[in-house]
């Protein structure tokens, strides 16, 4: 085995957290749920939100956990990485998950939480003007994700089709 | 919601009686299905967190097949039929008597994909209407879904209606395993019931405990 100093940061559902080259970070499982990489690639920077709802409106709950809303948990990511040093008009993104796992016979909103969530992703990353360079979003399929730092490579598995590099 | 703060063990027991018989039905019927005997263990009732939900059952990337349905009417909730991919080939290969059956493979039979899916409606159905005698309560599933996938990706999506309110979700979970196997993580089957936050009050009122 290969020794490194390289770590994997993971990131749990409904959580952030930024990883800075050699590291990579990772989540594991997302089905319904986006991973949002936002990274800066000169200073090999990156911060991951594991998005579980599209809006913070839904909350209604006493108190609100950032990561875990689309419109929270986008800019709260960017604030992170600009006290980072990370340079806001630098910052990219690459998006992955939002799938439907179940086939349902209704079609209420619940059951569509999956593109409800790559929407509200995409329109908050369009008003904070970061561009989505590659994207690996809907479809059926759970995914794990990993962000390499060093290459800005988002690495992501799922069951059937194997690893792929986007 | 403030609920949640209220709970004591007294609740807990209860919660643990409701998965002891829906368990004890569906076990009944998987015995019967399968021709085998079927062991159950005694329910856990625990309060946690999404990211501790998803190590349940192997981790948030074991591969298992998951019946899913929602349950409507008097109380509502999301309920889960979960098992290790290998476990459910085994299941469906008794029961449709094709040995070679395989959800890893790409081409998955339709008989064996309605087999799954007829056995998770007989299941889910047994737990529940055991827990609507138990409780006196109208409730009813939705038709169940099926999906062979990563436990994180099929779980995550029961803890929608839950992650509206907070998060942590109350979890009643009960584990069953064929006799002759032991009971190993991998070849346990899981039923997670994940009743909604308001639910709870109308549960415990309905069996006299509030």
């Amino acid at each position: 085995m290969l020794i490194s100093d390289t770590q994997v940061v993971k990131v749990g559902i409904a959580q952030m957290a930024i990883a800075i080259s050699p590291n990579s970070i990772r989540t594991s499982g997302l089905g319904s749920c986006v991973g949002v990489v936002i990274y800066d690639e000169s200073k090999k920077m990156a911060g991951l939100v594991h998005v579980m709802l599209p809006e913070s409106k839904l909350g209604r709950g006493d108190s609100i956990n950032e990561a875990k809303f689309a419109d929270t948990g986008i800019p709260a990511m960017v604030n992170q990485l600009k006290q980072k040093g990370a340079q806001l008009y630098k910052l990219k993104a690459k998006i992955a998950g939002g799938a439907q796992m179940f086939q349902f016979a209704s079609n209420s909103d619940s059951m569509r939480i999956g593109p409800r969530n790559v929407e509200a992703v995409k329109q908050q990353l369009k008003s904070l003007s970061i561009p989505i360079v590659s994207e690996d979003v809907g479809g059926s399929s759970g995914r794990t994700i990993e962000f390499d730092t060093t290459t800005s490579i988002l690495h992501i598995r799922t069951v059937n089709q194997g690893v792929k590099e986007i | 919601m403030p609920f949640y703060n209220r709970i004591t063990s007294l609740h807990l027991d209860v919660l643990k009686e409701i998965g002891n018989i829906g368990a004890a039905h569906a076990a009944t019927a998987l015995s019967g299905l399968l021709n085998t005997k079927i062991d159950m263990r005694v329910p856990k009732v625990q309060m946690v967190s999404f990211d501790e939900m998803m190590e349940f059952a192997g981790g948030a990337e074991s591969v298992v097949a998951g019946i899913y349905l929602r349950i409507e009417g008097d109380a509502k909730g999301g309920m889960f039929f979960i098992l290790p991919v290998e476990q459910a080939n085994h299941f469906i290969r008794k029961l449709t008597h094709d040995d070679l059956f395989d959800f890893k493979k790409e081409n998955v039979s339709e008989l064996g994909l309605s087999a799954m899916q007829e056995l998770g409606n007989i299941l889910s159905g047994s737990y529940l209407s055991a827990l609507s005698d138990f409780t006196g309560l109208k409730i009813y599933p939705t038709p169940p879904a099926l999906a062979v996938d990563m436990f994180g990706a099929i779980i995550s999506f029961g803890l929608v209606e839950v992650s509206q309110i907070g998060d942590h979700v109350i979890v009643i979970d009960t584990t069953i395993y064929e006799e002759h196997m032991g009971d190993l993580e991998t070849v346990r089957g899981h039923f997670f019931l994940l009743p909604d936050p308001d639910s709870f009050e109308t549960i415990f009122k309905a069996l006299g405990v509030s």
